[in-house]
């Protein structure tokens, strides 16, 4: 294919366009698929030259093509083996490299959506059928460009979810774009088909246009190679980008829309309870199902618990329900211990109390863990008709996922008496275990996807979206302000317009008595240092201040309450003067 | 009660009938988890029957594996204590005295597996060389004073034969706040007088253990902080001479590690020797062979499980322990799933079961493929017999159950012979282990792989004396059994040996009248090449096969019709079903789970998990009325590491979603 490739070098240089035709051209692909057919006329004598290069496109392509069904191949094989395990896509998808992710992707995206005409989303499912027809616009556009950033890591998904001629059009100034000219020729001719196929579709033709754009860059210092061999050499070149781009530490810009400039009102705990209750779960027959499929287990479970193995659930999907319908269906004549793991107060000592506080009834007090663990292991091993059940929500939480607890529940469970039943969902749990740990633990492994909520799991969390009542909302500073005096009020209004005087800086402490005493001195708001600090001590009594002591040893004062909040308040303060 | 709290996170219930039915027997679970099943309490009873079986005569192999090992560990000890004790004025028993007796005990990486034979040590020491055994943990400790504290606690508290002693020693304990090797050796000295005016019989009989040793064994050598290493093996090589002590330490990687642990100053102070114990494949050969390739255990695996089995073991863990677990759960499936397991015992008793098997376990037998395999090839009139009749299925299954038992006594002793020979061949083409050629064979018809030919190839290309070993040894196999089936076979391969043996001496005189012609005068390079050529045709061209050969040729075919005789693969026996586990997924998903991949097709593909046709999509795409997780995760993959919730949620709102809320929870 050398002399080919040689012939074909010469026809290019052969071939000329002017400037000018290269700009109306670029123009000409601005200005959409209008054009097009005069185009075409306009650059007939390329065509010629372009056949060539077609077909070894077409080789290309189907070069391609084979590769896909090599990764095709290996993926079944992969799954072939996972069949025997729980059958999903190959390794290359659940451990691929961090593609290059641009931080405004995603406002860009939203703001672009939010052009297109926009559906009215309210919290009503009868508009899903509406939304769908926008749906796979965007999902399209979308996939698309993230694909062709992802261009050669995965190449089978990039080709079955690429259209043809845009997968065409990203090949083609990769295998010889060496002039401008000659590359935008080819693209022109693939534009023809492309039109047909997109007519309706300029939107997306734009999106896809600058992402060529961007490629041109890319792949203009590597051309004279053969395609294959660049190929590999992209292959392995854009491997090694990717990592260093997804581990580089460069300044990621990032979208400056916050919550805040959202205008919606924040809602309590209980009306977002409220509207979360009226959402039926979708697909309910088929969670139901696969419910029941865990439910038929149960049996086995005790059967397996019972003959000294260790069970633990793993899959997506709240396992809490589950393993309460396993305690109240086999466990209610067994003494069991049910602990919460995502519980923020939860310890192996508080596990390790309950089970010689409550379950051995013993009122004494230990030196240490270990010797409780000691003094319990010794009572199981003597009295062989005591039987306990551990059933441990979540053993992977923040809590318990140290190593000394793991130890230590680890030892526990491997007592022939205790049964140990746990779920485990951090992405990383196993490697709490090392191969000691886990020969203690003697694991059984089910997986239980169930798709249920983390409701229980998460309500120790903090949403953002829900207000947080530790803070103080403007209703009780308003209320609390009402009833101090205007001199009061001054001073605070004092303390708020410098607090927001400096909310960019982020350094700022606070206001240094000394300052704020002169402030409010020159303001005529009080007339002695003794007033000024009667009035603080009002304010810290609503929790309206707070005072810190700096490394000066001077006092400095600060509003514990949001920025938002206080323009907030400064603008109705206003209004009322 | 309820299983949520702000204030608790544990939370007990106890029944309030305490102890009315501890609990339910365990059958109850294996029955009712199938409702339909069959004999479910005889299957239960079976499994527990095998696995007790299987589970002594796997401790028993390991006391055997270990003994070697023990045995020698224990003359050590006996030895360096004795020297210690000697009181020559010898010189080097002077030196000896400054050194601490050392054994360093390499125990390989599977360290699961150390706790079983460190255990077995401790006992072994106890019952024959001393009282005061103690092991330690390098987590228990991290400095010198819990290490004192432990040792001086384990110390103590292992006093057998004094009972009043015990309690005083517990008080001390609890009174001494500092633990120092003084006390220790105090602690010493008082006890081993106390115990030699107590019992002066005892004393006479074993005088060498007028003082017994104190054994400390450091389980895990490698985690101990290097300074509390070198500090204790200091102080306590200047206590030696009043309390005699004896190191072993428990090394996983190699005993390099010792020196790297322990500078040449302190590494002096030791008096360091070796063992080894024995390499955990090994031991997993001698497992394979005495639990699975025998016919002891009816159980048996299928081809893909017990490749599972041993994947796991070479590639996760080399630890027996968790390869006897998985055993054990394939045994415990296999009698769960299988109704006709109960036909998996000894032959008699199957065959009595036989008798009362109900109409429904007939259906059953009827329903296996293998079965139904056979009668397809049976008469017509006995077709209708076997699928109408109870009575004449039941009498065909005892035959049939014979045949399969036969048929394993020949499989194991001809899987052995063969074994003999392929173990030895270049490239190995089938394998080192019997483990490997046992998976091939339990796969397909061997004889069919290329792997085969090529086996047979070689075979063809051995020379006698080799060939005469493996014969040799294939002999012993055969003699070793009782199998009557086989009997013309050894004797067929005794004839062969004899024929190799009346070979040697016709081919001396064969020899010596073609060395004669093989003289090679002297001549130039292009004489001696082109004789040599012509010597090369001529070989290539006279096909005269040397008696040997001919000899060679029969061993070789000979071989090649045991394999296809009797190593065919077990699904061509009609009830292998009965015996064998091939569940290899179940066992797959419970002992080498992959919870990643679940999670990643959980949240990309949920068509896997819930079957609605709505969910179904071409890869890589999410159907916008997948559960909303799929998608918030979908959206989250598309941004980067930071992620602006506002744009997320107004993305996630504008896919179709309805609760813009929910984003933020997750």
């Amino acid at each position: 294919t050398s002399t080919l490739e040689l012939k074909e070098d010469k026809m290019l240089k052969v071939q000329f366009v002017g400037d000018d035709d290269v700009l109306n051209h670029i123009l000409d692909r601005e200005g959409g698929p209008k054009i097009k057919k005069e185009r075409a006329q306009l650059l007939v004598n390329t065509q010629k030259i372009i056949k060539k290069p077609e077909n070894e496109l077409q080789e290309d392509d189907q070069e391609v093509l084979k590769d896909q069904n090599y990764v095709e191949v290996l993926g079944q094989d992969v799954q072939e083996s996972l069949k025997n395990g729980s059958a999903a896509d190959g390794g290359n998808k659940v451990y691929p490299f961090q593609n290059r992710k641009h931080p405004e992707k995603m406002a860009k995206l939203a703001s672009e959506l939010a052009k297109t005409p926009r559906k009215t989303v309210s919290l009503n499912m009868k508009n899903v059928p509406e939304i769908t027809v926008d749906i796979p616009q965007c999902s399209k556009g979308h996939s698309a460009s993230d694909k062709s950033q992802l261009k050669n890591n995965d190449k089978s998904e990039f080709l079955s979810t690429a259209p043809r001629g845009l997968r065409k059009r990203l090949i083609v100034p990769r295998s010889h774009s060496d002039s401008e000219s000659e590359y935008s020729a080819s693209n022109s001719e693939d534009d023809e088909g492309i039109t047909q196929e997109y007519e309706e579709d300029t939107n997306e033709d734009i999106l896809s246009q600058k992402i060529q754009a961007q490629n041109r860059v890319v792949s203009a210092p590597v051309c004279r190679e053969t395609p294959s061999k660049k190929m590999k050499r992209e292959k392995t070149s854009h491997l090694v980008e990717e990592y260093f781009e997804a581990h580089s530490s460069s300044k990621v810009l990032t979208s400056d829309r916050t919550l805040q400039k959202l205008k919606r009102a924040k809602l309590d705990q209980q009306t977002l309870h409220n509207l979360l209750s009226k959402v039926s779960p979708s697909f309910s027959a088929e969670l139901k199902q696969l419910n029941q499929q865990h439910e038929q287990l149960f049996h086995k479970w005790m059967l397996q618990l019972h003959l000294g193995f260790n069970i633990v659930l793993y899959g997506l999907g709240s396992k809490r329900d589950l393993l309460e319908r396993f305690r109240t269906t086999m466990l209610q004549n067994c003494i069991h211990i049910v602990i919460n793991g995502f519980f923020p107060g939860i310890s192996v000592k508080s596990i390790l109390n309950s089970v010689t506080e409550e379950v051995l009834d013993h009122m004494g007090t230990f030196r240490s863990v270990l010797d409780q663990l000691e003094w319990i292991t010794n009572k199981f091993k003597e009295d062989s008709s005591l039987e306990l059940f551990l059933l441990i929500h979540n053993l992977d939480s923040q809590m318990l996922r140290g190593d000394k607890t793991q130890q230590i529940i680890g030892q526990l469970s491997s007592l022939r008496n205790i049964y140990l039943i746990a779920s485990i969902d951090h992405l990383n749990a196993p490697l709490m275990w090392d191969h000691a740990k886990q020969s203690l633990y003697n694991w059984l492994w089910y997986e239980t996807t169930t798709y249920s909520h983390y409701t229980e799991e998460t309500s120790y969390e903090n949403s953002l979206l829900v207000k947080q009542s530790g803070s103080l909302p403007l209703s009780s500073l308003i209320h609390v302000l009402r009833s101090l005096t205007p001199n009061a009020r001054g001073i605070f209004r004092l303390l708020i317009k410098y607090q927001l005087d400096n909310q960019d800086n982020p350094s700022y402490t606070g206001l240094c008595f000394q300052d704020f005493y002169q402030q409010c001195r020159e303001a005529f708001l009080v007339n002695s240092d003794l007033t000024l600090r009667a009035q603080l001590t009002e304010f810290r009594d609503h929790k309206l201040i707070r005072t810190k002591k700096g490394t000066d040893g001077v006092e400095y004062l600060l509003i514990p309450v949001d920025n938002g909040i206080l323009t907030d308040f400064l603008e109705k303060e206003e209004e009322e003067l | 009660m309820a299983t949520s709290s702000v204030s608790k996170g544990c939370f007990v219930f106890k029944p309030n009938f305490k102890k009315r039915k501890i609990s339910v027997p365990i059958e109850e679970y294996f029955n009712q988890g199938k409702n339909a099943s069959e004999d479910s309490k005889l299957r239960f009873e079976t499994y527990q029957l095998i696995w007790q079986q299987m589970k002594s005569e796997t401790e028993r192999l390991q006391e055997e594996l270990n003994k070697n090992l023990l045995d020698s560990l224990i003359e050590f000890l006996q030895t360096s204590h004795s020297g210690l004790w000697k009181n020559s004025k010898d010189w080097s028993c002077q030196i000896k005295l400054r050194e601490i007796p050392t054994a360093a005990l390499v125990l390989g990486v599977n360290v699961t597996d150390h706790d079983l034979t460190l255990r077995s040590l401790t006992e072994v020491l106890q019952n024959n060389v001393t009282p005061y055994v103690v092991s330690l943990q390098a987590k228990d400790c991290p400095d010198m004073k819990h290490f004192l504290q432990k040792l001086t606690s384990q110390l103590m508290g292992c006093k057998v034969d004094v009972q009043s002693k015990e309690k005083e020693s517990v008080q001390v304990i609890q009174k001494n706040v500092h633990y120092s090797m003084d006390s220790l050796s105090a602690w010493y000295m008082s006890v081993t007088q106390k115990r030699d005016l107590k019992m002066p019989r005892r004393k006479r009989t074993s005088s060498q253990w007028q003082s017994p040793p104190v054994v400390l064994i450091l389980k895990d050598m490698e985690s101990f902080t290097t300074k509390v290493l070198q500090d204790f093996i200091i102080i306590s090589s200047q206590h030696l001479h009043e309390f005699p002590l004896i190191l072993i330490f428990g090394i996983a990687t190699s005993p390099v590690v010792i020196h790297r642990l322990l500078p040449h100053a302190v590494s002096s102070l030791l008096c360091i020797e070796l063992f080894q114990s024995l390499p955990c494949k090994e031991h997993l050969t001698t497992v394979l062979d005495k639990l699975l390739l025998t016919t002891q255990f009816p159980f048996k695996l299928s081809e893909k499980v017990l490749q599972i089995l041993t994947n796991i073991f070479l590639y996760h863990d080399f630890s027996i322990q968790n390869f006897i677990k998985g055993l054990q759960l394939a045994l415990l499936e296999h009698f769960y799933s299988q109704p006709l397991s109960v036909l998996c015992c000894n032959l008699p008793e199957a065959k009595r079961r036989i008798h009362f098997l109900s109409a429904n376990q007939c259906e059953n037998i009827r329903r296996l493929p293998s079965f139904r395999r056979y009668v397809e090839k049976q008469s017509s009139e006995k077709q209708v017999a076997l699928l109408t009749s109870d009575k004449s299925l039941k009498e065909e299954t005892q035959s049939l159950l014979e045949n399969l038992h036969v048929y394993h006594t020949n499989y194991f002793l001809v899987l052995r012979c063969v074994h003999q020979f392929t173990s030895s061949l270049p490239k190995y083409p089938l394998g080192r282990q019997i483990r490997e050629l046992y998976c091939m064979c339990l796969e397909k018809n061997i004889w069919d792989s290329e792997e085969y030919a090529s086996v047979l190839q070689l075979l063809r290309l051995l020379a006698k004396d080799e060939l005469m070993a493996m014969l040799q040894n294939c002999f012993k196999v055969f003699q070793s059994s009782s199998a009557k089936e086989l009997g013309n076979t050894a004797k067929k391969i005794e004839e062969f040996l004899a024929q190799f043996q009346s070979l040697d001496e016709t081919k001396e005189e064969e020899d010596t009248s073609q060395s004669q012609s093989k003289g090679l005068k002297k001549m130039d390079l292009y004489h001696l090449q082109k004789s040599l050529l012509e010597m090369k045709e001529l070989r290539s061209t006279s096909k005269r096969q040397t008696k040997f050969e001919v000899i060679r040729e029969q061993v070789v075919s000979f071989v090649d019709s045991l394999v296809r005789e009797y190593l065919l693969p077990p699904d061509s026996q009609p009830l292998h079903e009965t015996l064998y586990f091939s569940s290899a997924h179940t066992l797959r998903q419970h002992l080498n789970a992959a919870p990643r991949i679940a999670l990643h097709t959980a949240l990309n593909n949920p068509y896997h998990y819930l079957k609605n046709e709505a969910l179904r999509s071409e890869e890589g795409c999410i159907p916008n009325v997948a559960p909303d997780i799929c998608i918030a995760y979908k959206l989250h993959l598309e941004c980067s590491r930071l992620i602006n919730l506002v744009d997320w949620s107004e993305v996630y709102t504008l896919k179709g979603a309805i609760k813009p809320a929910k984003s933020g929870a997750e």
